[in-house]
């Protein structure tokens, strides 16, 4: 599903994010990302969503080699992959339900398609009830769902989340964490970048360390 | 999908921890039944047929045109504005293309009365008189020949003058004989008259030919100038408007950018993106067009009364022409276009800088 092979990135200032990254993650597998803030997870997540372009190095994702990908293409690709940001990136100008039926409506599903799917995600992140509400009304927990339930709702075979836990307690962590387990077990393959040691540990999943851009780990917590 | 998943079995490895099936599966890569069934869920999941893109482009299409009014209207001031300075831009050329127009009729009717006077000889009688009028009369390029006795041409001094009085106190005649001659071509052909006026002068009984070919040549000239004027004139406000309109779309790009960077990366093309910002343009270029329409029927209403006060001074049936139904429906749809242009220019320059990073 993903494939990382030597891949460098180094910014125009001389940082360097990411060096020599090489790994493999086949389609239906879950795993962490971590390393200290810096350590280049949000680089190496940006990379296989074309955000960034690696200087060095091949990034190859669901069959495509992203360096190769024409730029008219780059929109189909990103529909088929889910994202779920810290900071939510939520629209607080609409809806909820609004929210949620973004990656639908620019991929161009029917009407009552999209108000199918869009409850059966609300459904499943447990907000049927606020699809009425804006989401700046809603608390972090709940907002965290809305864009988890944002990140799935167009059924992607991969889906990404960028620190999904860095501001909930480890209740609502807890919760968040089960709902991306369920949705490995039907076959997405989720990688999920987070600096929470104790989260690795209670997961037991295939975790990447990161340091100083440089892959140190690749296995499970010991 | 996989129901028969099996739990992550754990097998110590090299540093003593153990390994999940992830891990494994690294190493025994033939495991293509999850694989394969999920590629078939990928498949029937993007599988949306051509009717429902297409209903579902419509359906964006009509909703980007209605929200991106609505939009508009949400700020009527800011909007009412912008507005406002396209109607000038577009309603100050457009004018000079309606009073343009009129002060060609005007011209038109001018050079349809345009006629040459042949002043004949003193000594001419009314029959070699009429006889010249009737032979002029054949003519090809003569529309109609009309002669006037000296007679005739003083009474209508009398008249026309106010120097009655004065006229009685002659004691002969001294105004000649005059065969007024229509030309019978379009007005602008100072080449055909000028040759007429040679042909008219060669008569051994013609004293003078009187063609007053300058004023005709000056209003062309003077109307050439004045189109390529208002030609100008309409580029330069064109330009404005397109400025106006894509500096606007500009701050409206800049308002909705989180907006913008969110559809991206849930994988919108950059049609879908650009589209709500090329009908607000196009709203503004219809809603100043509608405005100027407006400003230009006001306008030339409020004209119309003096000037034709003052055609009736002249004894004219002159009568200001505004702009008609159709004509206001195309100055709408020019300015219409103009707003689309200019949001097109905008949103390529702009857009294209707003990536998700």
């Amino acid at each position: 599903m993903i494939r990382f092979e030597h891949v460098s990135k180094r910014y125009d200032t001389g940082y360097e994010a990411l060096a020599r990254v090489d790994f493999e993650v086949e389609a239906g597998e879950m795993l962490f990302l971590t390393g200290h803030s810096g350590a280049g997870k949000s680089t190496l997540m940006k990379m296989i969503l074309l955000m960034e372009h690696p200087s060095n190095g091949n990034v190859f994702v669901d069959g495509h080699h992203l360096a190769q990908m024409p730029k008219s293409q780059l929109p189909y690709f990103r529909r088929n992959i889910g994202v779920v940001f810290q900071n939510h990136q939520l629209l607080f100008d609409r809806t909820v339900y609004d929210n949620v039926a973004l990656p639908l409506q620019v991929a161009g599903y029917p009407h009552q398609e999209i108000g199918k799917r869009v409850r059966a995600a609300l459904d499943k992140v447990d907000l049927l009830d606020k699809e009425r509400s804006n989401p700046i009304m809603l608390s972090g927990g709940e907002q965290q769902r809305v864009g988890i339930a944002r990140a799935v709702v167009n059924k992607p075979t991969l889906l990404l989340a960028d620190e999904p836990t860095g501001n909930l307690d480890p209740e609502l962590s807890n919760e968040i964490m089960t709902l991306f387990r369920q949705f490995n077990e039907v076959g997405t393959t989720v990688m999920i970048a987070t600096h929470d040691v104790e989260l690795l540990k209670r997961m037991n999943k295939r975790v990447l360390g990161l340091v100083q851009g440089k892959l140190v780990h690749d296995g499970v917590l010991w | 999908m996989s129901p028969q998943k099996p739990k992550p079995e754990r097998r110590p490895n090299r540093m003593g921890a153990t390994i999940n099936r992830s891990e494994r599966a690294v190493r025994e890569p033939a495991r293509p039944e999850p694989r394969a069934a999920m590629r078939t869920q990928g498949a029937v999941q993007s599988k949306t047929s051509w009717r429902d893109k297409l209903d579902a482009w419509s359906a964006h299409h009509s909703n980007s045109a209605i929200e991106s009014l609505l939009r508009l209207l949400e700020t009527p001031l800011q909007s009412l504005m912008t507005w406002l300075v396209i109607a000038i831009a577009v309603a100050l050329p457009a004018a000079l293309f309606v009073v343009f127009g009129n002060v060609q009729q005007i011209g038109q009717t001018w050079q349809d009365s345009s006629q040459i006077s042949v002043f004949l000889k003193q000594d001419t009688s009314a029959t070699q008189a009429q006889d010249l009028r009737v032979r002029w009369a054949k003519r090809p390029d003569v529309a109609q020949a009309t002669y006037v006795s000296s007679e005739q041409a003083l009474e209508e001094f009398k008249r026309g003058s106010g120097l009655g009085e004065l006229a009685n106190h002659l004691d002969e005649n001294p105004l000649p004989p005059v065969i007024l001659i229509k030309p019978k071509i379009g007005g602008n052909a100072p080449d055909i008259l000028n040759s007429l006026q040679q042909a008219l002068i060669a008569d051994p009984l013609v004293a003078d030919v009187r063609l007053d070919m300058l004023w005709v040549k000056r209003l062309h000239q003077f109307i050439t100038i004045a189109e390529r004027f208002v030609v100008a004139l309409a580029g330069l406000l064109a330009l404005g408007v397109l400025l106006v309109i894509g500096n606007t779309i500009r701050m409206a790009i800049e308002n909705r950018r989180d907006e913008i960077l969110v559809v991206k990366l849930v994988g919108a093309t950059d049609a879908y993106v650009r589209r709500p910002f090329l009908y607000t343009g196009l709203w503004y270029g219809v809603g100043g067009g509608i405005v100027a329409a407006i400003i230009l029927a006001v306008g030339f209403w409020w004209l119309s009364a003096p000037v034709t006060q003052l055609a009736d001074l002249y004894q004219s049936s002159f009568r200001l022409q505004g702009l008609d139904l159709i004509e206001s429906l195309q100055l709408i749809l020019i300015a219409g276009i103009t707003g689309l242009l200019g949001a097109w220019i905008a949103v390529t320059r702009h857009l294209y800088l707003i990536q998700p990073r």
